[in-house]
């Protein structure tokens, strides 16, 4: 019996086939990792130094003070009304978005100039957005909602947009057979389709917002992020470690709520 | 009544679908279209209400010719062609009711149909014709919960609340055992004898099409081969529609039903 062909040695194909490119890419990702590190200044030492500070930091941190409770529950209530408002404002406004940037529903100038929008919506995150808008219209939440909203629409003119493009076209198509117009079709063959997504997204974007409020008040765009940052820059770091622990429970409540209302979307 | 005059359509690829068909159909039968698959049958339906653009050729509904409407006026002719399709095409996440209801869509406001208030006497309609297809009960269960011979009469419903003028099917048997499919097509014949109108049905089982149908279309690579009485089928025909193969059996099977 031949044997040549039961001792053949098989190996995996390489994921990238050429030995050449691979061990280029290997060797330099390598290289440029150590230069990265040198160059930072990534040291044993500060790491020793730093940490003795860093238990001292969070020493004065406990126990957190609620005495200045009237200022954190402004900030605290301020950054939930620009969550809910810039939510709601993008929930509403993305069903136009996301028809416009589903290559399926929408005609190609349309399209276009959705997509663009929303390529420029996602490319920044909620805090530059914020600094350009303290910049054109003032202090405060009015600022902050425009910045939750319109990162918002871009979360939801991509991903709604993108749910929108894999429904099933058979639906569509028996009601346009029905004689509907436009409106009626999107009503009847687009939305039931994609409700659960819509529904589960909304929810998800307040949650985000919520986060993104507490945050872009560093910047001054409202909201408790603006107290936190003041309580920091005055050494008060158990007045800080009261608003840190508010914004956990929110976050956590929304976590529950949100977590809730998806178990019961099919 | 209606007709269908040298229709041609071209897809961007290139590909001739249909090379000038033309069809009349002056009273209310079954129109049975035979053809492989790829010969252009769905396209054809597609074409009459325009689900599918033609690239030319006249079609005409009662004297209104369909191919040149715009906007409103599409949107009514179309209502007049209630269309029932190869999978069903039900709206999956709504109910039964809400399905059916959808072949009102063309006659009320787009408020009405947003918060579902369409009028009594559709309401009572879509009653009486869940009941007459045996779905009495099921109108507030959701279409995907249903099986496919259920969904299919669902369809068929949607279709005739429309109150058209014409039926067009495309395989409306495709996804169905031999039993189910045969009390599907056995419905639509009923229905339509009922309402006095003309049904176009696609299908591909050659037995089923030539049992309920009053007259066959056969269509090969988009050209009309054979239009005529069912009788007429010959294994000739079938050859003619389909190619070579040995058709002595499935001819000699729908003769020995009839006996």
């Amino acid at each position: 019996m031949s044997t040549s062909s039961l001792s053949t040695v098989w190996k995996r194909d390489h994921f990238i086939k050429n030995p050449w490119i691979r061990w280029t890419i290997i060797i330099a990702g390598t290289a440029y990792i150590i230069f990265a590190l040198n160059d930072i200044h990534f040291d044993m030492q500060r790491m020793r130094e730093g940490w003795p500070r860093a238990v001292d930091f969070f020493h004065r941190m406990v126990p957190p003070d609620f005495s200045r409770w009237p200022m954190i529950q402004k900030g605290v209530l301020e950054s939930l009304q620009m969550a809910v408002i810039a939510t709601t404002v993008s929930i509403i406004l993305a069903i136009p978005l996301s028809l416009g940037a589903a290559r399926n529903i929408s005609i190609k100038w349309v399209y276009l100039l959705s997509r663009a929008f929303v390529v420029i919506a996602r490319s920044f995150p909620p805090i530059i957005v914020a600094i350009i808008f303290v910049k054109a219209f003032g202090f405060g939440p009015f600022p902050g909602i425009l910045t939750l909203a319109f990162t918002a629409l871009g979360f939801m003119g991509k991903l709604l947009g993108e749910a929108i493009e894999n429904i099933d076209p058979g639906q569509v198509e028996a009601v346009r057979a029905t004689g509907a117009n436009w409106f009626k079709v999107q009503l009847y063959g687009v939305a039931p389709q994609v409700m659960p997504r819509y529904v589960g997204l909304s929810i998800y974007l307040l949650d985000i917002n919520l986060r993104a409020s507490t945050i872009i008040g560093i910047v001054g765009a409202g909201g408790i992020g603006g107290a936190l940052f003041n309580a920091f820059h005055r050494y008060e770091y158990d007045t800080a470690f009261a608003i840190l622990l508010v914004i956990i429970v929110i976050v956590l409540g929304m976590e529950f709520i949100s977590s809730k209302v998806r178990g019961r979307l099919q | 009544m209606f007709s269908v005059k040298n229709l041609v359509k071209k897809y961007p690829t290139g590909q001739m679908a249909l090379k000038g068909c033309s069809v009349d159909i002056d009273k209310a039968q079954i129109v049975s279209i035979f053809g492989p698959s790829g010969a252009g049958k769905s396209t054809f339906i597609r074409c009459i209400n325009r689900l599918v653009e033609p690239t030319s050729g006249e079609v005409y509904l009662d004297d209104v010719e369909i191919t040149s409407l715009k906007g409103r006026e599409l949107h009514k002719a179309r209502r007049q062609m209630g269309m029932i399709f190869q999978e069903y095409n039900l709206i999956e996440r709504l109910t039964v009711m809400e399905n059916v209801l959808s072949g009102r869509l063309g006659y009320v406001s787009f408020l009405q149909a947003m918060f579902r208030r369409f009028p009594k006497e559709s309401i009572d309609e879509a009653f009486y014709l869940l009941e007459r297809v045996g779905l009495a009960g099921y109108h507030n269960q959701r279409a995907d919960a249903l099986s496919g011979g259920q969904r299919q009469r669902v369809g068929i419903i949607r279709a005739l609340i429309q109150h058209p003028k014409i039926l067009l099917v495309d395989e409306p048997t495709s996804g169905l055992d031999p039993k189910t499919a045969m009390i599907i097509m056995q419905l639509i014949k009923d229905l339509a004898k009922e309402k006095d109108i003309p049904a176009i049905v696609n299908i591909h089982d050659v037995a089923l099409g030539q049992r309920y149908a009053d007259r066959i279309i056969g269509l090969t690579e988009g050209k009309i081969v054979f239009d005529g009485p069912p009788a007429e089928v010959s294994e000739e025909t079938l050859t003619m529609i389909y190619g070579e193969e040995d058709w002595s059996k499935t001819i000699r099977k729908v003769e020995d039903e009839e006996e």
